[in-house]
């Protein structure tokens, strides 16, 4: 089973996919274990975006994983496995953050509004100068600091503020792209925003959060 | 869109620097964005800056799932599964 029905994906992650989906149909328990190991962390990533609290999110994760088990015979493979489960908790969470009053409708979120440039103007030539639009003076080489001054506890910390300070339509990409690893066209399936404003709000959402970096590390 | 089509300047090179990564620049200004880098320390540091920060977020999901609630899911599971 399964075979037909994922016959027009033919990569080898999707003949992968089709092959853990039939394990999972057949109650393979080690199948769901790694399924469940390898979606944690980002899922509970995800989640915050919507509740407020670590707790809050576990539960929206367990409940997301119960709509995968009711879901899962029916799953046809349109999308990947990995899309209709985020889907499954995006909706979980985002019911559950309404609740709360946490969550606001996405599409009322567009990017369109006020300009935000990624670096401070101040730190460019003004027009009119030689070299306008150049750098006053350079950022910082990072490549030569060492490993843990960009993987540290502290480091992590600012790097969680930064995209918790993001609205939430900037926080909800960083988090799919950065943290949970999905593609541009899983977000924008996900999300139901446009390719371009996807990128405009990864754009943001990145640069914000490497400036509150740029701020850290040159403490 | 670029001010002038013969160069980009750092300011313009700091709001490119995503469409470049995702591969969406149309072919000209990414010649021209890759030009800059190539004269430009301070772009270059900049391009790595951005990429350090895409590695930086990307290590917040190595959270482990608590066992209680591996148990419950798997307990789920099992339910499911008669």
């Amino acid at each position: 089973m399964g075979q037909v029905q994922e016959e027009h994906r033919t990569s080898p992650a999707a003949a992968e996919e089709a092959e853990l989906l039939a394990r999972l149909r057949e109650g393979d328990e080690r199948a769901f274990e790694s399924l469940v190991e390898s979606h944690h962390g980002r899922m509970i990533a995800v989640a915050l975006n919507y509740v407020k609290t670590r707790d809050i999110a576990e539960e929206v994760v367990q409940e997301a994983w119960l709509g995968v088990l009711r879901g899962l015979d029916r799953f046809e493979g349109r999308s990947s496995l990995k899309t209709w489960i985020l889907r499954i908790l995006v909706n979980t969470a985002a019911t559950r953050g309404g609740r709360e009053g946490r969550s606001l409708p996405f599409s009322s979120l567009a990017p369109a509004g006020e300009e935000s440039p990624a670096v401070e103007p101040e730190r460019f030539r003004p027009p009119g100068e030689a070299f306008a639009g150049h750098w006053n003076s350079y950022p910082g080489d990072w490549t030569t600091l060492p490993e843990e001054a960009l993987s540290g506890r502290e480091t992590l910390a600012v790097v969680k503020r930064a995209i918790a300070e993001l609205p939430e339509s900037q926080r909800s990409v960083i988090t799919m792209r950065d943290i949970a690893g999905c593609s541009a066209d899983e977000v924008c399936e996900t999300l139901e925003v446009s390719p371009g404003n996807q990128r405009v709000l990864l754009h943001r959402a990145r640069s914000h959060v490497r400036a509150a970096l740029e701020r850290h590390l040159d403490d | 869109m670029t001010e002038s089509d013969d160069h980009i300047t750092c300011r313009e090179v700091v709001e490119l620097v995503t469409d470049y990564f995702e591969g969406k620049l149309p072919a000209d200004e990414a010649e021209l964005f890759e030009q800059h880098l190539n004269f430009c320390e301070g772009c270059a540091w900049y391009v790595e800056q951005m990429r350090a920060t895409v590695t930086a977020v990307g290590r917040i999901s190595e959270e482990d799932i608590p066992p209680k609630a591996r148990e419950r899911l798997l307990t789920a599971f099992r339910d499911w599964k008669r």
